[in-house]
This record gives C-alpha cells, sequence and structure tokens, in this order.
C-alpha cells in the first residue's frame, strides 16, 4: 500500500492510500468529533454530522469520515465553518436530549460531554427548543441497562450487532422524533435474540447502554 | 405505540397466521426488495401484521427480525395490530390542529383506554390518526368507519361512542 503524506492542522502526517482522513487524524492524537463511525466500518453512515473539517481547495466543509486522504492535502480541523456546521448539528441532537450527567454511569468517560468540551459549548444549550422523549428503560437483561432517552441514534451498537457480529438482535424502528434503537417487536432484552456479549454496550458513546456494575465491565474486557 | 399485548392470540391463531403466510410468500423470490410488497400482500390478507408473519417473512428472505419490524414501523400503512370493528380515524392535520384535533385524540385515548395504532381488547376500535381528509370546514374531524364525523370536540366522542354502544344492545 501507497505511503502518502498530508497535513492537519500545520502537523505533518503520513497515512496509508485509501484511508479515511477521520480515522488518519484519531490515530494521530488529532480529535475530530464523531459519534456514528466506526473504523472497521467501510460505508459509514455519515449520520452525526459532527466531523466536518474543512479541506484546502474545498469551499464547503467535509465530513471526515467519508473524506478519502489524498497527498498533499491540507486539513483544519478548527476552521470556523466546519465548527459552525458541528455545533449546530451537536446542539440540535441534544435538545432531544436528557442530560443528567451527575446521575449517569457515562460520566467522565461520556463521549458527548468530550464533543461538548471539544466544540466549546454547553450540553445544554438553549439555542432550541427542548423536547424529551420519556421512553421506558429496559432493565431486563442480566449484563446491561438500556435508556433509550440517552440514546443519540448513532447506530454503533446496531452496526457492531449486525455486520460485525451478525446477531441483528437491535435495529432501528419508527420514524422521525419516535425513531429507536429496539428489539424485534420492541420486546425486552430478556425475551430477545440479544446473546447479552456486550458489545453495543462497548461502542456506546453516552450513557444509553451501560453496564450493571464497574465489576462486570472488568470481567467483560 | 407497540405491540398489543391486550391481543390474545392462541397457539390456533397463530398457526393459521403461519400457514396463510407462507401461502403468499411462495408467490414470492427470496430476495430483499421483495419485503414491502410480501408486507402489503400479507397485511392486504390478515388485515394486519402479526408476529408470527413477521418471523415467518424474515426466516424467507434471511434477514433479522429486527429489519421487517423496522420496516412496518417506518411506514404508516402497515399495522401491528388487529384492525377492530370499527376504524377511528382523528384528524391531526394544519386546520384540524388549530381546532384542537390533539384534544379530540386524547378523548379517544382515554375513553378507548388504548394508544394511537393500538386496538382495543375486545376488537371493537382501532385508534389512529390521519394528516387532512380533505374536509378542513368541519375541523376538528374524526373519520369513523370511513365516514367522516365534523366538528368532533370531547363531547362528541362520548356521543358517538354511546350511539355504538345502543346500536349493540339492540342486536343482543
Amino acid at each position: 500500500m501507497k505511503t502518502i503524506s498530508l497535513t492537519i492542522d500545520g502537523k505533518r502526517i503520513s497515512a496509508n492510500e485509501g484511508e479515511k482522513l477521520l480515522w488518519v487524524a484519531l490515530g494521530n492524537g488529532i480529535y475530530i468529533p464523531n459519534l456514528c463511525g466506526l473504523q472497521d466500518n467501510s460505508q459509514p453512515p455519515a449520520a452525526c454530522r459532527l466531523c466536518f473539517v474543512e479541506v484546502e481547495g474545498k469551499e464547503k466543509p467535509v465530513t471526515a469520515c467519508t473524506e478519502t486522504v489524498t497527498d498533499g492535502m491540507v486539513i483544519d480541523t478548527r476552521g470556523g465553518k466546519a465548527l459552525r456546521l458541528a455545533r449546530t448539528a451537536f446542539e440540535l441532537l441534544m435538545s432531544s436530549q436528557q442530560v443528567d450527567c451527575a446521575h449517569c454511569a457515562k460520566n467522565g468517560s461520556c463521549e458527548l460531554q468530550q464533543i461538548a468540551h471539544h466544540l466549546n459549548i454547553k450540553l445544554k444549550s438553549n439555542r432550541f427548543r427542548r423536547i424529551l422523549r420519556e421512553l421506558p428503560i429496559d432493565d431486563s437483561s442480566s449484563v446491561f441497562t438500556y435508556d433509550p432517552n440517552k440514546c443519540v441514534l448513532c447506530g454503533r451498537c446496531v452496526w457492531v450487532c449486525r455486520e460485525r457480529l451478525g446477531i441483528g438482535a437491535i435495529g432501528f424502528a419508527y420514524r422521525g422524533f419516535q425513531r429507536v434503537v429496539t428489539t424485534f417487536a420492541g420486546e425486552a432484552f430478556a425475551d430477545s435474540k440479544c446473546q447479552e456479549c456486550g458489545e453495543c454496550v462497548r461502542v456506546c458513546p453516552c450513557g444509553a447502554l451501560v453496564f450493571k456494575n464497574d465489576k462486570t465491565e472488568e470481567e467483560q474486557t | 405505540m407497540a405491540i398489543n399485548n391486550k391481543e390474545v392470540t392462541t397457539t390456533e391463531e397463530q398457526a393459521k397466521v403461519r400457514q396463510k403466510t407462507r401461502q403468499i410468500l411462495k408467490r414470492f423470490g427470496r430476495k430483499q426488495g421483495n419485503l414491502v410488497p410480501i408486507l402489503q400482500k400479507v397485511q392486504g390478507k390478515l388485515g394486519y401484521l402479526p408476529r408470527e408473519a413477521m418471523l415467518e417473512i424474515a426466516k424467507f428472505l434471511s434477514i433479522p427480525g429486527i429489519d421487517v419490524y423496522s420496516v412496518i414501523t417506518f411506514y404508516n400503512q402497515f399495522r401491528l395490530n388487529p384492525p377492530g370493528k370499527h376504524s377511528i380515524r382523528v384528524c391531526l392535520g394544519t386546520a384540524c390542529h388549530m381546532k384542537g384535533g390533539y384534544i379530540t385524540l386524547d378523548a379517544w385515548k382515554r375513553r378507548l383506554g388504548i394508544d394511537r395504532g393500538e386496538t382495543t381488547p375486545d376488537r371493537e376500535f382501532d385508534l389512529d390518526s390521519v394528516a387532512c381528509v380533505g374536509c378542513c370546514v368541519m375541523a376538528p374531524v374524526t373519520v369513523v368507519d370511513a365516514k367522516p364525523q365534523g366538528k368532533v370536540e370531547p363531547t362528541k366522542v362520548d356521543g358517538l361512542l354511546l350511539a355504538f354502544e345502543i346500536e349493540r344492545e339492540k342486536k343482543s
């Protein structure tokens, strides 16, 4: 594979041809906010609209997860246009999000907190009207708890369960504001074909899927 | 708006559903693109898409059950619950919304004890919303058994239900 070189935020970086920009940047210690992508997913959904960056020579910001690196590319991850798009996307996302960090198991390791910090905005923005979903919490699994109110619908868990593990216990259902990650017929995890491997919990960026206690997490990893 | 747990399906009914679904599946190829036409045919025959039918279809197309459920819940035309004897469709179009259609919907929900997209346990009524039926002058509109009823405020909801009850008593 051909090695190419590019510049991200003034730093010269070498990468393999064909790689996606997002993973090159993250692999070199340059953080770009992202939620929906997973490195082994060759067809990124590019749905979260958070990984916007500016590429020299391109008028509009591009999503880093879908942008293939090319030789001599010059990237600015902190460009004003890109950050503006990412901030709005994040604020919209958070407008229907339950924010209760003090009582959340992911407090401190939550990617939403990391993104808010990186974009220099609050988790609870008042730019958009807040509408919460008020869905029931599924506590039936012996390994994890699923709180759909905290779900950002990034789809990582769905992809992992289906593509990486070939189980297909969870997926998206309904449409628009009602959209939710759920099991077949919306049954409880304990009654579904979920095998309780916990892979979905490991990729969940926020507090939607959490292990029932820290001990279980240690045992699992 | 999950599957109606109040719905009682006996093993006998389930077997019948499976058999009918298989019959329909015979006419289709096993490609995933056939999912929506299959769902339409099965619903046309059964009136709704029961759990057993979903599982049969998933097996036939070699896809996870959740994918079938996903498509069904995405489109308004598919229903997860058996149709009731009488259908109640509350209009939530712009004019009806302004005239308090959502209050009418709440009244129906309260009186029937079910949510949108569900069927009463006795299978007498099913409740759902529609987006404009084209007679906005009569707002708020509720379509009862394909007949649009005008100015349906909570008191008229009671009136309409009373009419059904009287009719039922006459018959028995």
